[in-house]
């Protein structure tokens, strides 16, 4: 390995890591930024839940940006984490390691089935089908036969079941390093697997299926490992999320749950690990503070109708999304990135139907 | 027996709505290979549309029936509109960039029901009809509500109108043409953009009528409802085959009857699951759907 590749791969990341460690023990408060000091517990959740964000837009790429799946379901797996394992603890009285084995386990076979089935049909049908098996899971949790998951309540995690060092207020900084190690799991992880052989059948299979095929691969199982593994690092993330917000509601089996993830990957780049970490962490970022700029006295100001959508942080935030789509696609990676093309460039260009007859009358 | 036959007309009155949503979102993927999520906003158009003009435009009205007709007919045109709009500004500049065009129908759907809900708020509010809609027609024992018959019998015309659009007129000739080999018909000299346009605003108008219709189904209109109709919807244009018509009529009427028989004597919630349960069941068996030639073979 050369020292300029050591640099890239391990240097800048665990400097990068290790800047974020020490967030906790920094005693300053940024007017504007943050309400409260970098230290206290509320700014602490909110960094906490921005590096989870960041984890799981990741893990959502790997599917969408590296493997061409555009998934519409991966709330599915992240309610699983989310869900079974708090069950498993506060309904079932389990100790909380053979839970968190119990929900890893089922997530990963619950990958293997339904990405089997769904990975049967390719492009937007897949979308549609990942869609239904996520809403089958939502109406489950929302239905709650079996009195499990207490419907549109929520279930509160029993908290003398977690490990102590991620109970109560003053152990916030526990959770916000928790969420900060699983994102370095997960991005290692998943740089690890794009490196390797099947990663790079992978993105083979995003940049063109057929000639996958042709080569004598089979792309059907080289798109089921990653879809496996993105969904239990999901699993594992939507664990991290329950321990996180101390307990389980129903906003992580919504579609529009996955459909954030998508925004957050395209905002920040899709393909691209820092692209996905980043918009994720700036989309959460944003979603928070710009409820407070909405109740702020300038935009109280306002004529109403300016004040009604600048009220509603998803309204602001899908309209951002539109225009990176329209005039900046490859996110906020692709800024860094110019010349070079971006993942979504290459996977959009790899699905045209029919490029040859299409593309040329376009411009006359 | 009165139980079954008022189940099953429910069924096809909520079957009604999936396939008015269902046939546009077919028609847009068949003919331009864009999944159209901004569909669930055409709804709440539609459904808010009426809500709105018959409280404000039409308050001067007497004749309920007229008033709540003409505030119907306003959120078509209004829904129309709006769906061509969309095509013209949001779809057409990605010409061919499907997973953009995917995109942006996406982050269409999420602020809009985000605008809705800044603008009325995040509670259903009441939506006013005759009526005549709310009372029954006793039919072998069973007493049915009358909206039942108004459903049906919309998708029905809608269905009719659409065969015959399709089969007999020049555009509906081109809208199969392209649905069945899109290069083609354009390396004959034909401007397809022109189809795009139109085969957006019907589905804006289908998706309007079934906002409508949802509102007098459910009695309320709310800024979720598009969202959770349109996710059955899918269901319905994968088991029907994307870009069939005749498809998604017939497999709106299976999803719907099988999940109101399901949810009334298994248990509630049961048949959502049961229709996806379907659904996974289609694939496996036939990865096309019924009457569908192009389930992923374009994407």
């Amino acid at each position: 390995m050369t020292r300029r590749a050591l640099a890239g791969n391990w240097i800048v990341p665990l400097c990068v890591f290790g800047a974020l460690a020490v967030v906790p023990e920094l005693h300053v408060t940024i007017p504007k930024l943050f309400d409260q000091s970098i230290s206290s517990p509320g700014t602490l959740q909110l960094l906490g839940a921005c590096v989870l964000y960041g984890a799981l837009a990741l893990t959502y790429d790997l599917q969408f940006g590296y493997t061409g799946l555009l998934s519409f379901g991966h709330a599915l797996y992240i309610a699983i984490g989310v869900y079974l394992s708090n069950i498993a603890i506060t309904d079932w009285h389990w100790h909380f390691w053979k839970a968190v084995l119990f929900t890893m386990g089922v997530a990963f076979v619950l990958a293997i089935v339904l990405g089997f089935v769904s990975l049967r049909v390719g492009g937007i049908a897949f979308a549609m089908v990942t869609l239904a098996f996520a809403q089958a899971g939502a109406v489950l949790a929302l239905k709650d036969p079996h009195h499990w998951t207490h419907g549109e309540e929520g279930l509160g995690a029993d908290y003398t079941k977690l490990p102590h060092a991620f109970v109560g207020i003053f152990n916030t900084k526990n959770l916000y390093w928790l969420a900060l190690a699983f994102l370095a799991l997960v991005f290692f992880v998943v740089r690890w697997s794009v490196e390797s052989s099947p990663g790079r059948v992978w993105q083979a299979i995003r940049e063109n299926e057929q000639r996958v095929e042709v080569l004598g691969m089979r792309p059907h199982l080289f798109k089921l490992q990653a879809f496996v593994l993105s969904s239990t690092l999901a699993a594992a993330g939507g664990i991290v999320y329950m321990l996180l917000y101390s307990g389980s509601s129903l906003d992580v089996t919504q579609p529009n749950f996955t459909l954030t993830l998508l925004l957050m990957v395209v905002i920040g780049g899709a393909g691209s690990r820092w692209g996905a970490v980043l918009g994720g962490i700036l989309y959460w970022y944003l979603h928070d503070r710009l409820i407070a700029v909405g109740s702020s006295s300038t935009v109280n100001g306002l004529p109403h109708a300016l004040r009604t959508p600048l009220e509603q942080p998803l309204f602001l935030l899908g309209a951002i999304f539109i225009l990176i789509v329209f005039f900046l696609p490859g996110g906020i990676a692709g800024i860094a990135a110019r010349g070079r093309p971006s993942g979504l460039r290459r996977l959009q260009e790899s699905i045209r139907p029919e490029p040859s007859l299409t593309a040329p009358q376009e411009d006359a | 027996m009165s139980t079954l036959l008022l189940l099953t007309l429910t069924g096809f009155g909520l079957g009604a709505m999936y396939f008015l949503i269902a046939s546009g979102l077919s028609l847009i993927y068949g003919l331009m290979g864009v999944l159209n999520f901004a569909h669930g906003a055409f709804i709440s158009v539609g459904a808010y549309a009426t809500w709105w003009t018959e409280a404000h435009l039409f308050s001067g009205v007497h004749s309920e029936v007229l008033r709540f007709l003409l505030a119907a007919l306003m959120g078509l045109v209004i829904g129309g509109v709006f769906a061509a709009l969309v095509e013209l500004v949001l779809i057409r500049p990605l010409y061919n960039r499907h997973i953009d065009q995917v995109l942006v129908t996406v982050g269409l759907q999420l602020a809009f029901v985000a605008l809705l809900v800044g603008i009325w708020g995040p509670d259903a509010k009441s939506f006013v009809v005759p009526p005549w809609l709310h009372e029954t027609t006793t039919v072998a024992g069973a007493r049915i509500p009358n909206d039942r018959w108004v459903e049906i019998a919309t998708a029905a015309v809608v269905l009719g109108l659409l065969q015959l659009f399709l089969r007999k007129t020049r555009y509906g000739l081109i809208i199969r043409a392209g649905v069945e080999n899109r290069s083609m018909v354009q390396a004959l000299g034909i401007d397809v953009r022109k189809a795009f346009t139109l085969v957006f605003a019907i589905g804006g108008i289908a998706a309007a009528v079934a906002g409508v219709l949802s509102g007098v189904y459910f009695n309320v209109v709310g800024p979720d409802q598009g969202t959770s109709l349109l996710i059955f919807a899918f269901i319905v244009v994968v088991i029907g085959g994307l870009g069939s018509i005749g498809g998604s009529a017939v497999a709106a009427m299976v999803v719907a009857l099988t999940q109101q028989y399901t949810n009334y004597y298994a248990s509630s919630g049961i048949g959502d699951m049961v229709v996806v349960l379907l659904l996974g069941v289609v694939l496996l068996a036939r990865p096309r759907g019924f009457a569908g030639a192009v389930v992923g073979a374009r994407a």
